[in-house]
């Protein structure tokens, strides 16, 4: 009797053992895309649908994914088009996976022009987003020509905080002034990953071809 | 450079302190000459010794391990031969009771066969005709004196009633052969049954030679084991050897299959505890849960056949009274069967899963889906499930290599060290006496490095030597 107690007791505490082994890290990734949808930029919006689909693929349960417009003054959920944590199950995550691809494709039909490009706005609120969803690895994606242009009276030259994320500009475009002088574009570049390094992202990468996308999620 | 300096009594003059240093070091070298052998032949010796003590004990140790490692595989290896001997006087008890112990029926059909044989062949003996009685007339007639026409006409009454028998007498006589034909034809099955039943009997008493042959062998083996002899114990060894190779050869397929196994339910399990749930940084719990269902799989096989006996690895289950025996062994099967539907379920499911994928991804790629087949999915979906379903069946009988290896594995590893330890004895001993050896090296060595002053000193011993000899010689001269 005294040694089926002990047993009973063992049972018990078995599950304790099994969860002090296991690693609370999290390890599901977390994406947020960017969509630069200021003047011509807007036209892009099919290559941008080929990065949501890339991600769409190759997410998994339990990761988590947001795709926000650029706009005049993006620091606002409102610019946020669609998000989502997929469930847990495979086949729970593929449900979502549709629904959120519906909302894409109703954005893209009607997706407008914006004046100006709040770039740091929107990673303002990207880097909100994924500290609250707080995903083991961390992800934004800027799909834009990187050239911001801020309106009257929107403040955004004070230094932003990106610790532990991976930063991503994908698909910068050349601007006719780029051509002109390819400097420009490469003096852009480089203060864009200056500003994203002192903001403490862990990384920076550029990708222009949409071939490439397998680095997106490269750390997997 | 500096450090050269400083051993330099005069730093300007580098040869010639040189050669002071080199006066002083040979000379308190040859001082030291005798304590230096002294040291050198004890360290030398005390290392030779240590090997050597090593190497000893390692070689007495190998020995003892070897006498165990005997012991255990000879108790091991007569336990088995026990028990074939033992199945072969099974077999035999079996023989003799199911094809012997209906001898006494047997040999009573086989006489009254004999019997009824015996006296059919009686009746077919031939039976000669009787003798003609128309002969002892026919001598009484030609007797006679005088007869004339009486003895003529009685000779013709004779013949025509001596023709009447004789045609009777052999109608008669071809009547009895067609008979005894007739009875040697009803012969014919009773000789066939006799055949058969003595082939039975001849068929059985090969298969108890057999038996018996098998049982000699087996009893030669248990004899030699029982002698305890080298040979035996080298048979042995080899045979566990082999089984050992044979049955990793057998587990490596198997676990081939439990990979397999493993496979099939991965997916699904993530779909019951989670894809995103980790245990360590690479291993998912879902991976594990799939791995548990795999391995209690194999634990209720190894159960099922502990309690069938083909295997012994629990002797709790083996003592167990046979009620009790049985109950586990249902139990174990129901549990298998039930793992096994799940298992199937789990590969309908994984099934689902990818399908579902892929009608996700064509629906991303905005192109139309390709038409398939409904009978080409069905297939792979099929043999999944009777994958599924099977593989835990089959996995179960991974008891019996396993069983084998547990058993075989001891003796393999106990003839390793033993090698091993021998081997390692054998390198101590080889250092051992290079130490021996290498005392005269170094003392050589040291006498090399002052020969300057072994010169002198053999010069001086010389000229001592030479002025004694002259004293002596002298004296000798002035005595004689």
């Amino acid at each position: 009797m005294k040694h089926t107690k002990y047993l009973l007791l063992a049972f018990l505490l078995l599950p304790l053992l099994f969860a002090g082994c296991a690693d609370n890290r999290s390890h599901s990734n977390g994406v947020y895309l960017l969509i630069d949808t200021s003047g011509t930029y807007a036209q892009q919006i099919t290559k941008a649908r080929m990065i949501i689909n890339y991600l769409l693929a190759n997410l998994n349960a339990g990761d988590s994914l947001a795709v926000a417009k650029v706009e005049s003054k993006s620091f606002s959920e409102k610019d946020i088009v669609a998000k989502v944590t997929f469930d847990r199950r495979p086949s729970y995550a593929n449900q979502e996976k549709r629904a959120f691809n519906q909302k894409i494709e109703e954005f893209a039909k009607n997706v407008k022009g914006s004046a100006f490009t709040d770039i740091t706005g929107g990673l303002i609120q990207a880097a909100e987003y994924l500290n609250e969803a707080n995903p083991g690895n961390k992800t934004i994606i800027i799909f834009s020509d990187m050239q911001e242009e801020l309106g009257k009276g929107t403040v955004r030259d004070f230094p932003i905080k990106l610790t532990g994320i991976r930063v991503m500009a994908v698909n910068v475009t050349k601007l006719s002034t780029d051509n002109i002088d390819p400097r420009r574009y490469l003096d852009r570049l480089s203060w864009w990953e200056k500003r994203v390094r002192d903001a403490g992202a862990t990384d920076w990468m550029v990708i222009n071809d949409l071939e490439h996308l397998d680095k997106v999620l490269g750390t997997k | 450079m500096n450090t050269l300096n400083s051993w330099l009594f005069w730093p300007d003059q580098v040869a010639l302190s040189l050669l002071v240093l080199f006066i002083l070091a040979t000379l308190f070298l040859y001082a030291a000459r005798m304590p230096a052998h002294n040291v050198i032949a004890s360290l030398c010796n005390l290392a030779s010794h240590a090997f050597r003590f090593a190497s000893r004990w390692l070689l007495l140790t190998a020995e003892g391990l070897r006498q165990r490692n005997k012991v255990v595989l000879l108790a091991h290896g007569q336990a088995e031969v026990t028990s074939q001997i033992e199945r072969e006087f099974e077999r035999v008890t079996d023989l003799v009771r199911k094809e012997l112990g209906e001898y006494p029926a047997v040999q009573r059909k086989m006489m009254d066969e004999l019997t009824r044989i015996e006296e059919d062949y009686l009746k077919c003996g031939e039976v000669p005709p009787p003798p003609p009685e128309w002969v002892d007339a026919l001598s009484s007639i030609a007797n006679l004196k005088s007869g004339g026409d009486i003895a003529k006409k009685m000779l013709e009454d004779l013949q025509k009633s001596v023709q009447k028998i004789h045609d009777k007498t052999i109608g008669e006589y071809r009547r009895s052969y067609e008979g005894r034909h007739k009875i040697l034809k009803g012969l014919m099955p009773v000789w066939r049954s006799v055949d058969k039943t003595t082939k039975q009997i001849d068929a059985s008493m090969i298969t108890l030679k057999s038996n018996a042959k098998t049982i000699d062998t087996h009893m030669g083996r248990y004899e030699e084991i029982r002698a305890k002899t080298d040979k035996s114990e080298h048979t042995l060894a080899i045979s566990s050897f082999v089984q050992l190779g044979i049955s990793l050869l057998v587990m490596l397929i198997a676990a081939g299959g439990a990979f397999i196994n493993f496979k099939l339910i991965a997916l699904p399990m993530s779909e019951m505890v989670g894809a995103s749930d980790y245990i360590t940084e690479n291993l998912r719990t879902s991976d594990v849960a799939a791995l548990v269902i795999v391995l209690m799989e194999a634990s209720m096989g190894i159960f099922l056949l502990e309690s069938m006996r083909i295997t012994h690895l629990f002797p709790t289950i083996a003592s167990m009274n046979d009620q009790l025996r049985k109950r586990v062994m249902w139990t174990a099967l129901a549990l298998l069967l039930i793992l096994a539907s799940i298992e199937s379920s789990l590969a309908l499911m994984r099934d689902m899963l990818i399908a579902d994928k892929a009608a996700m991804l064509h629906d991303l790629a905005t192109v139309a889906p390709v038409a398939t087949d409904s009978l080409l999915t069905h297939i792979p979906m099929a043999g999944q499930m009777v994958m599924g379903f099977v593989l835990p069946f089959v996995l179960a009988f991974v008891a019996i290599p396993l069983e084998v290896v547990v058993y075989s594995l001891r003796t393999v590893i106990g003839v390793v060290l033993v090698m091993l330890m021998r081997g390692i004895s054998f390198i101590l001993r080889f250092i051992a006496m290079i130490f021996h050896r290498l005392s005269r090296i170094l003392i050589n060595v040291y006498d090399i490095a002052i020969v300057l002053p072994l010169l002198v000193e053999r010069w001086v011993i010389g000229i001592r030597g030479d002025t004694k000899t002259g004293k002596t010689t002298d004296l000798k001269t002035k005595g004689a």
